[in-house]
């Protein structure tokens, strides 16, 4: 790990539940990094879409598979992994939501949000053998406007403690 | 906060206010259940009230447009009233502004299903 870099991980279950629990606690980290409302409203909603991933398509919704969070925070970025215990799938192979016949599709516009609201946004092969998504978000800058007035010098300070 | 949804007639239009989130589990559930309450209640010209809505997930998106086939299916029409900025740009990204019939006046949306 990069020196300054702080690492977070958790296992959660395989249950809605746990949607809510890995937002909540990714809005926590984003807000302690200094990211601004707007920030963490579109990390908040990319965990939640990457869990929720996880949880119905990854895992199929059974409860004896986990899902592993880990958030990391180097000096540059955010970066989230979501891990399942599924069968793993290939981005190429993602209905575009966008496209005329999937606009009235009730389902699949997941990797279009967490696409649309991350700075980086990839799925690779996971240690399991699911699927792990990978999202990163650049840090702003000390004292910009979108650091809810707190600098990156107060989040390492609450994160360590 | 989870989803609250109350509805109250206006001549041949239910108005349904929603607050609170529409998200995977509870949130979407609960809009489900009153759609399908409405439809088998023969009430098909179906406004939705987003005034207090402040945050929609995927799962959420899919149960309005599931909510929207639905109506439609049974010749009835449902449109939205009143989006925050979050739920409208949500809409936007995912081209959904374009397919549903979206209103800022309460009293136009009533008059626009005549």
């Amino acid at each position: 790990m990069v020196p300054d870099s702080k690492h977070l991980e958790i296992t959660l279950e395989t249950q809605v539940e746990s949607v809510n629990l890995a937002e909540e606690m990714c809005l926590r980290v984003a807000e302690a990094a200094g990211f601004g409302e707007d920030d963490c409203y579109r990390i908040g909603m990319s965990v939640r879409e990457g869990v929720i991933n996880a949880f119905h398509y990854g895992n199929q919704e059974r409860p004896e598979k986990k899902i592993h969070l880990a958030v990391d925070i180097t000096p540059e970025k955010l970066i989230i992994h979501v891990l399942d215990e599924g069968q793993g799938f290939r981005l190429a192979d993602v209905p575009d939501p966008l496209a005329e016949e999937n606009l009235l599709s009730t389902s699949g516009r997941g990797i279009f949000l967490m696409r649309a609201f991350m700075d980086e946004f990839d799925v690779v092969p996971g240690r399991t053998g699911g699927a792990e998504i990978v999202m990163s978000k650049k840090l702003p800058p000390p004292g910009s406007d979108s650091t809810n007035g707190r600098g990156r010098q107060d989040a390492s300070s609450q994160q360590g403690a | 906060m989870s989803l609250r949804a109350t509805h109250r007639d206006a001549g041949q239009v239910t108005v349904v206010d929603l607050s609170g989130r529409i998200v995977l589990g509870d949130g979407s559930a609960l809009l489900r259940k009153t759609i399908r309450g409405l439809l088998e209640d023969q009430r098909k010209n179906i406004l939705l009230n987003l005034a207090d809505v402040d945050y929609i997930d995927s799962s959420g998106i899919g149960e309005l447009v599931s909510a929207f086939t639905a109506v439609k299916n049974q010749s009835g029409d449902m449109k939205l009233l009143h989006l925050t900025k979050k739920v409208r740009d949500l809409l936007q990204i995912t081209k959904l502004y374009t397919v549903f019939d979206v209103f800022t006046d309460e009293g136009t949306a009533l008059r626009s299903f005549s």
